[in-house]
């Protein structure tokens, strides 16, 4: 099933890209199972998903904890911790 | 009343005062973030999350009037390239008394920090470089989750 990425601040300067569409494998069924998939797509992926704790998530638009589902979710957006204010 | 906007536009925060305080039954109470000027920063650079952010600031414009009963609630966050000094967020709470408007102001502020997807960038000269979040903003936006004290 299709579903939208996008990439924020250094994530999407690391991934060198603000967002694609994927086709997840079926053992893609959390945001973290999503990010270990997208970690083996090359090196600008290993290097923003180096360090999950610095990783933030929001599933169709809200935030969500890594080990949240993506089953049915239209957009996945992967993102450091905000810092806006 | 609920005003949310996120603009790339320079933030007019006497037009912004003055229609806050036209809502307002007694009490207002603002807060005005801006761009650092006293560490060598050249530029602020804020990315957003376009959607999302709305819908993250309408979160906690309507917490805050629920929670404190606020006549209006503002937040007007602004995107994109600015200069020290500039103000980035404009945030106002109006209410029959001054401690449900400047509680609800804070709220907002500390809320904002944690809750909406906004991404800073400082550049000083030629190098650019994102601001790391900061444990203390997770603790001034976590001091709202303790039940609120009863009225008076």
């Amino acid at each position: 099933m299709a579903l939208d990425l996008l990439y924020f601040a250094w994530v999407r300067e690391a991934i060198g890209r603000d967002g694609e569409r994927v086709e997840p494998p079926a053992e893609a069924r959390t945001v973290a199972e999503l990010v270990d998939w997208l970690e083996q797509r090359g090196d600008g992926y290993a290097s923003a998903f180096a360090d999950r704790k610095r990783l933030r998530a929001a599933v169709d638009q809200r935030f969500v904890q890594l080990d949240a589902a993506i089953a049915g979710a239209r957009e996945v957006a992967i993102f450091p911790p905000v810092t806006g204010g | 009343m609920r005003r949310i906007a996120v603009t790339p536009a320079p933030l007019d925060i006497a037009a912004l005062t003055a229609e806050a305080l036209a809502a307002g039954p007694g009490a207002m109470a603002t807060f005005v973030g801006s761009v650092r000027s006293d560490d060598g920063v050249t530029a602020l650079e804020l990315e957003h999350y376009p959607g999302a952010t709305d819908r993250a600031l309408e979160a906690v414009a309507d917490q805050a009037i629920a929670r404190w009963r606020l006549a209006s609630a503002t937040i007007v966050h602004r995107i994109g390239p600015m200069a020290p000094g500039e103000p980035i967020v404009f945030v106002a709470a109006t209410a029959p008394h001054r401690r449900a408007a400047l509680d609800a102001c804070a709220f907002m502020i500390d809320r904002l920090k944690t809750d909406a997807p906004f991404w800073k960038r400082e550049r000083r000269g030629a190098d650019a470089r994102w601001v790391e979040a900061r444990g203390s903003d997770e603790a001034a936006a976590a001091r709202w989750d303790q039940p609120p004290l009863p009225d008076p």
